[in-house]
């Protein structure tokens, strides 16, 4: 039997119940979200689960709504079951005050470079990883430049003209 | 039927088969010629820079073009493009310099004997061109000192040609006493480079 959303869906339900929520399917990817303390747990049960087998990490990053009071930062994994050829999207919330998220590098070992990354420019602070430090920003800077509050422009740009791009 | 012929039909009128450079001002006289020594210097100096190139993307290609035989930096004395910093006279930056490469080009200018010359070419070395982001430094000029910018994106061959000559001029018109000023030191020391 083929693995489909359905049976993912139900798989996961029976499992976790109303700990999985906001259920979608854009695109035809089957996308849901968890709370972030139970990160592992869902990820560990995808990766064992005889049937389910999502074994390859695809990616991780993060998206920041600014909007969102109090799960400001999302954090996205994107898991791939190279058997049935099947994605899916995988989303936990956190404040960007306290942004502790459990690391996935005991399940995956791709997630080392990727929490990196994503500590890099949204600051999500992975519990237990390893060596959480900058990975392609240079190791001075001291802010994470992928979140909204800060300027897309460089501000030490001398040679732009407001009036140009029809700014004041 | 042979077709006609369009293209490099009418001989070019060729001044000299090989253009010297003029001699400085001086004195000349029957089996002498005075002149000051910077101006010797000057000349032998413009004549064989041995350029740096740090080239880190498209302005690169067009540095290729322009070693390469039709544009030819070659016939400024420049044939001998060196790829260690202690044997070179001037720094070629081309491309986007990123932050985390900033260092790495004040290392190597750091590792250049004086005199030395530096060349932004593209918009990326001389102000960040349109990378206006937080990964990339907006002008080498925020490390190490410039002498000539060639704007493009990226630059013609013959624009760095211009910007070539315009070095050229630079290091043949240096007072030898240049680098040893005050002025110069200041300029130094604003870079944070003793």
């Amino acid at each position: 039997m083929a693995l489909t959303n359905g049976t993912i869906r139900q798989q996961l339900t029976e499992k976790f119940g109303e700990e999985i929520y906001d259920w979608s399917e854009p695109y035809g990817m089957l996308t849901f979200t968890s709370h972030k303390d139970l990160n592992l747990k869902v990820l560990q049960h995808l990766f064992d689960d005889p049937t389910l087998q999502f074994r390859f990490l695809t990616d991780i990053c993060a998206v920041h709504y600014p909007e969102k009071k109090g799960a400001e930062l999302a954090v996205v994994y994107h898991l791939h079951n190279l058997v049935e050829n099947i994605r899916i999207r995988f989303k936990v919330f956190t404040d960007v005050n306290k942004p502790d998220v459990f690391s996935a590098t005991a399940l995956y070992a791709s997630a080392n470079w990727m929490e990196r990354e994503t500590y890099d420019f949204y600051g999500v602070n992975f519990v237990g990883h390893p060596n959480l430090v900058r990975i392609l920003n240079a190791d001075e800077m001291d802010y994470f430049p992928m979140r909204k509050e800060y300027p897309l422009e460089e501000q030490t740009r001398v040679d732009k003209d407001d009036e140009m791009f029809g700014r004041d | 039927m042979a077709r006609p012929v369009q293209y490099n039909i009418t001989n070019k009128h060729v001044e000299a088969p090989i253009a010297l450079a003029s001699a400085p001002e001086g004195l000349t006289g029957e089996g002498f010629f005075a002149t000051k020594l910077s101006d010797v210097v000057g000349l032998a100096r413009k004549n064989s820079i041995w350029p740096l190139p740090f080239a880190t993307s498209c302005c690169g290609i067009e540095f290729m073009a322009l070693m390469a035989s039709h544009y030819d930096l070659a016939r400024f004395g420049s044939e001998r493009v060196s790829f260690s910093p202690r044997q070179c006279d001037l720094l070629m930056v081309m491309g986007t310099i990123a932050k985390k490469m900033a260092p790495i080009v004040k290392q190597v200018y750091l590792q250049m004997a004086e005199p030395r010359w530096v060349l932004a070419m593209g918009a990326c070395a001389s102000s960040g061109g349109i990378f206006d982001s937080y990964a990339v430094l907006q002008g080498i000029d925020q490390i190490i000192p410039v002498d000539v910018y060639v704007p493009g994106c990226p630059p013609r061959p013959e624009a760095v040609l211009d910007g070539f000559i315009k070095v050229q001029d630079l290091v043949g018109k240096e007072n030898l006493r240049r680098r040893n000023s005050e002025r110069y030191k200041e300029l130094m020391n604003s870079y944070g480079i003793q």
